[in-house]
């Protein structure tokens, strides 16, 4: 299947599509917070942003119901955003702080919400992939209708246990929608560098999965494949595999050199195929909203974030007691 | 003549059965393959074949009977033409001696006392490198890198594999200019596939090959630790000695700072525990250098652990042709006369800031720097502790099963006489690394705990 572009006249209302807009538009504004923070010494260790890549997740979202659950990688603030979960306790999260998710405890890559049904943040390479799969066997035990979203890069596709959880997702017909976000780095090490696989998505062939291949600058490309992949799923089907090509503007975390790539290369995707601009455009140009309109979202978002950053700031650090907490559980936590 | 038939072992385990269940009676005529007897464990119930062929004599065990040990007979089966009268005589004294099997078996197996460590080794404390030589100041990050580059120059078997160790220059530039010199063929870029890439160097270590894994952090060796252990540690052993893996892993270990509970783990205690395996963990530059060079040509799988935090930090390196450190020598950093502090890697950062402080409050202590946990230098310690009969370690990881548990024990068992105090583990706190900065503070160890923990053993 080739790449799909979304339909020329895309069935999205103008409420939607601004509603798509504000989303990208807040994590790009938050993580480039997060970029100031880090820098003011506030953000410590690992930070990978999201620059670039926000349509991948709001499209998605958009696909998805109330009670779907997703699990990413350490590079999960935009995943965090677009699921509902409070900007404030992401932000001080990653300042380490007792308001943030995890109460400071799990930093940028560690961050949990049960209430949003995001199950991580996790910094091992792959991890998150059979840990996805291992939520969709939940649901399909419990026969609950739930579909899970399990993100990982194009670097994460060449782990051995994501063959593993291929085969037997499909095995087990688990409703779980495997995103391979091929931003075409791991770190430094580009796509071609680490396969000769033409496309990831098509590896799923051999256990008869199916998938195709999305254009992750657009966002409502990547909602209309992220509706059949659901479909697919909710159906009883099994997994679906979508390869959605993105590109992430920023280094790998705060310090890469950036020598595997040209600055043109990122320059030229920042002006022909942001995610942002281009649902501004249809916005403007079908006249489905003013500059003004926009300009007021621009704002309100601006103050969103401000208003995180403050919070990251003035939310008290853990108290030293909490180095000693949450090590054992006195209850087992039961998913609701 | 008549062979007694006895009770089979239908698993490894199996000590004891039911014999459940006679299929054949005295007189029958049994071929080789027929059914016997049921034999019911706790596990299963087995058919029990016959081997030989001939007529069932006597049935010494009846049916129905529990807790049959194996070995003991449970018939007697007679050749053609050879009388049933003939087996009571035939059987009898077989049947006393089947227990006797299962003695000699448990004695067989080897008592620990005897496996003992011969009688400890004196310390050799003979300096690194000759008086006099000149020295350099290197960090500890070109200092793994020249020892690489120089034994890649001596060697063409050595190759060095691992994520962004080629074109990158490492995540931690530890192989800087490795691949300008040594081209691509032997400084190799793998995609992220750990258990993969540490299966085939091993592989290529049994091809006669000399591969050095880089593993970005020792944190992601967890998804190779498979092949670390059962490939890598155990051939030797399984082959009989045939062929082994003589092989590096390398890379950086323990915290680093704020890249919490999932990136922040020391390994030493982990690999210390596996026979098979060296364990090496350097702490200054002219050790990284020497240990590595060993590590590389030495014909064993040998775990190398780094530190991101001491990457940086600089001290003298001898400027010599070949300089080489040996496995198995601690070095005396500091000497003293009132406490032994043993530390390794890292953990030596806070032991010897703290003999400084303690230096002030007039206790003089002796600072071991272990540089390698397996084989370990057990004389130093025993010598030095001999001395000063107090000991405190100090480590990075966590407290239960630490490098300095097994310290502690072997202290305990070769100098308890000596002690004048117990020996006091210093180490990080028992939980995962907090994110947070004023929690990971408190989570690492400090120079001011192993401060405390010397004026506990010297009753300060
Ligand atoms: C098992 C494991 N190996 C290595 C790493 C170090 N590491 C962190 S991110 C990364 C690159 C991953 O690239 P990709 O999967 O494409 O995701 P992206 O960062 O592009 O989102 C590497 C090698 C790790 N965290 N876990
Ligand atoms: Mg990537």
């Amino acid at each position: 299947m080739a790449t799909r572009k979304a339909a020329a006249k895309p069935n999205v209302s103008a409420e939607e599509l601004l509603g798509h807009y504000r989303e990208m538009l807040l994590i790009r504004r938050f993580e480039e917070k997060a970029g100031q923070l880090y820098g003011m010494g506030l953000i410590g260790g690992f930070c990978h942003l999201y620059i670039g890549q926000e349509a991948v997740v709001v499209g998605l979202e958009a696909a998805a119901e109330e009670g779907d659950k997703r699990v990413t990688s350490y590079r999960d603030h935009g995943h965090m955003l677009a699921c509902g979960m409070d900007p404030k306790g992401i932000m001080a999260e990653l300042t380490g702080r007792e308001g943030g998710f995890s109460k400071g405890k799990g930093g940028s890559m560690h961050m949990f919400s049960k209430e949003k049904h995001f199950y991580g943040g996790h910094g091992i390479v792959a991890a998150q992939v059979p840990i996805g799969a291992g939520l969709a066997f939940a649901d399909k035990y419990l026969g609950n209708g739930r579909v899970t979203f399990a993100y990982f890069g194009d670097g994460a596709a060449n782990q051995g246990q994501v063959y593993e959880t291929y085969n037997m997702a499909e095995l087990w017909d688990l409703p779980v929608v495997f995103v391979i976000e091929n931003n075409q780095y791991a770190m430094g090490t580009s796509v071609k560098r680490s396969t000769k696989s033409k496309t990831l998505w098509e590896r799923g062939a051999a256990y008869g999965i199916p998938g195709e291949e999305v254009d992750g600058m657009s966002v409502l490309a990547v909602k209309e494949a992220g509706e059949r992949a659901v479909a697919h799923c909710r159906a009883g089907k099994g997994p679906y595999i979508l390869e959605v090509k993105t590109y992430r503007y920023r280094g790998h975390s705060m310090s890469d050199p950036a020598k595997y790539r040209t600055r043109e290369e990122v320059q030229k995707m920042r002006d022909e195929r942001d995610p942002i601009e281009q649902v501004r455009q249809i916005l403007l140009t079908g006249a489905h909203a003013s500059e003004e309109d926009l300009k007021a979202i621009d704002k309100e978002i601006k103050e969103i974030v401000n208003e995180a950053a403050e919070f990251s700031k003035e939310s008290p650090e853990p108290a030293l007691q909490e180095l000693w907490t949450d090590i054992y559980a006195i209850e087992v936590p039961q998913e609701a | 003549m008549a062979t007694e038939i006895l009770m089979p072992a239908l698993s490894p385990t199996m000590e004891e059965g039911t014999l459940a269940k006679w299929l054949v009676k005295e007189g029958d005529t049994v071929a080789a393959g027929d059914i016997l007897a049921e034999i019911e464990t706790d596990k299963a119930t087995m058919e029990f074949e016959a081997v030989d062929e001939g007529t069932m004599g006597k049935i010494l065990i009846a049916a129905g009977t529990e807790g049959v040990k194996v070995n003991t007979p449970i018939a007697v089966l007679l050749d053609e033409g050879e009388d049933a009268s003939a087996t009571p005589a035939a059987a009898a004294p077989a049947a006393a001696p089947a227990p006797a099997v299962a003695e000699a078996k448990a004695e067989a197996a080897p008592a620990p006392a005897a496996a003992k460590t011969p009688a400890a080794p004196k310390a050799d404390k003979s300096p690194d490198w000759p008086e006099g030589t000149e020295t350099k100041t290197q960090t500890v990050r070109e200092a793994l890198r020249d020892a690489m580059a120089e034994e890649m120059r001596r060697d063409d078997r050595v190759y060095l594999m691992g994520e962004e160790v080629a074109e990158y220059q490492g995540a931690y530039k530890i192989s800087q200019g490795l691949l300008d010199e040594f081209g691509a063929k032997r400084v190799i870029d793998t995609p992220i596939t750990e258990h993969g890439f540490a299966g085939i160097a091993v592989g290529a270590s049994f091809g006669g090959l000399r591969p050095i894994v880089e593993f970005m952090t020792f944190n992601f060796s967890m998804q190779a630790i498979d092949h670390i252990v059962n490939s890598a540690a155990k051939t030797l052993y399984m082959s009989g000695g045939q062929m082994g893996a003589p092989m590096v892993f390398r890379g950086p270990n323990g915290a680093a700072a704020r890249v919490g509970a999932q990136h922040s783990q020391d390994y030493a205690a982990w690999y210390m525990q596996i026979p098979g395996l060296k364990v090496v963990m350097p702490y200054t530059a002219s050790d990284a250098k020497g240990l590595l060079k060993t590590a590389i040509r030495d014909p064993n799988p040998v775990i190398f652990l780094e530190n991101e935090i001491l990457y940086g930090r600089s001290f003298d390196v001898p400027v010599m042709d070949d300089f080489t450190v040996p496995f198995g020598k601690a070095r005396i950093a500091r000497e003293g006369s009132d406490v032994t502090i043993v530390s390794f890697g890292i953990g030596m950062t806070y032991a010897l800031e703290a003999a400084e402080k303690l230096a002030a409050d007039g206790i003089d202590a002796e600072v071991i720097d272990l540089r390698t946990l397996r084989p370990m230098d057990t004389a130093s310690i025993l010598e030095s502790v001999r001395k000063t009969n107090r000991c405190v370690t100090v480590e990075e990881g966590w407290p239960q099963g630490s490098v300095g548990g097994y310290i502690s024990s072997v202290i305990m068992q070769e100098a308890f006489d000596y002690l004048d105090a117990p020996v006091i583990n210093c180490t990080g706190k028992d939980v995962p690394m907090p994110y947070a900065a004023n929690l990971e503070k408190h989570a690492l160890l400090t120079s001011d705990e192993v401060v405390e923990a010397v004026k506990k053993v010297t009753y300060r």
